[in-house]
């Protein structure tokens, strides 16, 4: 058996058909084709997956497909605008904010997440927004400096 | 596995009370997707409750707050009002996992999922909260201690399932409040927790307190005897004392990779007093 879901990912409208167990994470990756997202743990513990679900941030894996139905999905894939990258995306490059890069997509959704409710926020707020964020390559002080560049650029200080 | 997301919590009471096999609700999915895709669990039916009617309304009432069973961690810390009034079980709700996991998690799943190291309930129980349910063949309401029987296992009946948690007026001069211990300093389970609630007469005594601990039993435990040691005091030293002594009188915890017996009942006592006294400065005591 399988269901319908309609949503709009990235202000698209996107159907598509998944099966009653199936996460999100699997349904935007292998049916709709937006790998951005990763599956790192697959429990919630590590944010590779992360997305936003009509606002929330939220862990992909632990979202059902079916659940979506009728939600606002955004994605890494829709975080640039067209060519222009988002101030955290040129931020992380220029801090040399990511190495392997699996954990990139995720910290980028969560962090933009946090500049929206914080738009100025300290270190110590940075770390505990994105302890659900793990990197096993930068050792997190390049990412919380990016994200700290990114704000101030934001708010155009 | 079937998903259904029924439109009433009637509709999915009796869909759950007549469930062939196993069936799940499903609220955040924090735990329940874990559990579904580590094999622990193997759903035939799984309910959705989250397109149920008010299922993510936050309500002021007559009688205090009415929580949806859907209301999200990040929801809850969101509302400033509630936060003003019970400030100790919105920390508490908010301590659970990432700001992802506080993109879904509930205080309805969080005592659902019957961990006696949950960091809501503890709150809740020092809140006096109670538990409105929803059954296949009517609705009742009972205190939320009478949720957890131990651990991963609730009273609930066949077919019942929380619409709201709901959390009583605050009086004048009252304050609550909460604190967990773990060894990191997010992300983290409690080794060992604490939440008070206290209510001050007009002279800063205290006239009512509720006091609850976690992590040191099957179930979250509501200490009578912590509250009784300071009721009438002003929270002076020697109170605090008794206050700890009534809470390591009443653990029983495990030793476990997380903590010791011996770690875990000393760590209840100081907890609960330094709960004890953020609830009382809360309250306006001095």
């Amino acid at each position: 058996m399988s269901i319908k879901v309609s949503t709009t990912i990235n202000d698209d409208t996107v159907d598509f058909v998944c099966d009653e167990s199936e996460s999100l994470l699997d349904a935007l990756r292998n049916r709709i084709g937006l790998t951005g997202a990763k599956e790192g743990c697959g429990t919630g513990d590590c944010g590779a997956c992360s997305v936003t679900v009509d606002g929330r941030l939220v862990c992909s894996c632990l979202v059902l497909a079916a659940e979506a139905e009728g939600s606002k999905i955004e994605t890494i894939e829709g975080m640039a605008n067209g060519n222009e990258l988002h101030p955290l995306q040129r931020k992380f490059i220029e801090h040399a904010a990511l190495q392997c890069g699996i954990c990139t997509p995720g910290f980028l959704i969560a962090a933009r997440a946090l500049l929206k409710k914080n738009p100025d926020p300290s270190e110590e707020e940075i770390r505990f927004g994105l302890a659900g964020n793990l990197c096993r390559c930068t050792g997190y002080d390049k990412i919380v400096r990016a994200v700290q560049d990114a704000a101030r650029e934001m708010r155009g200080a | 596995m079937r998903y259904e997301a029924p439109e009433t919590m009637k509709a999915a009471a009796q869909m759950l009370a007549k469930a062939k096999g196993a069936a799940f609700v499903l609220a955040g999915g924090t735990d329940l997707l874990v559990k579904l895709k580590s094999g622990m669990i193997e759903p035939d039916l799984v309910i959705d409750i989250k397109r149920t009617k008010g299922a993510y309304d936050i309500k002021k009432t007559a009688t205090g707050f009415a929580i949806g069973a859907a209301v999200s961690g990040a929801q809850l810390g969101e509302d400033r009002v509630l936060k003003k009034a019970w400030p100790g079980v919105v920390e508490a709700a908010n301590l659970i996992g990432s700001k992802q996991v506080q993109g879904r998690c509930t205080m309805s799943g969080n005592l659902c999922n019957g961990s006696p190291a949950a960091d809501s309930v503890p709150a809740l129980f020092a809140a006096g909260a109670k538990v409105a349910l929803a059954g296949p063949t009517g609705k009742r309401t009972i205190p939320i201690e009478q949720v957890p029987t131990g651990p991963g296992r609730t009273s609930l009946r066949k077919g019942e399932i929380i619409e709201q948690i709901l959390l009583p007026k605050r009086p004048p001069k009252s304050g609550d409040a909460y604190l967990r211990f773990i060894p990191r300093t997010e992300m983290d389970i409690a080794v060992v927790s604490a939440g008070v609630n206290i209510v001050l007469d007009a002279k800063g005594t205290v006239k009512e307190a509720r006091i609850a601990l976690g992590a040191v039993a099957p179930t979250v435990l509501l200490v009578a005897d912590a509250a009784k040691a300071i009721v009438g005091t002003k929270l002076d030293d020697a109170a605090l004392e008794k206050l700890g002594a009534a809470c390591a009188a009443a653990c029983r915890p495990i030793d476990d990779k997380r903590g010791t017996i011996e770690f875990r009942t000393k760590v209840a006592a100081v907890l609960a007093r330094r709960a004890a006294k953020i609830a009382y400065s809360r309250a306006g005591g001095q």
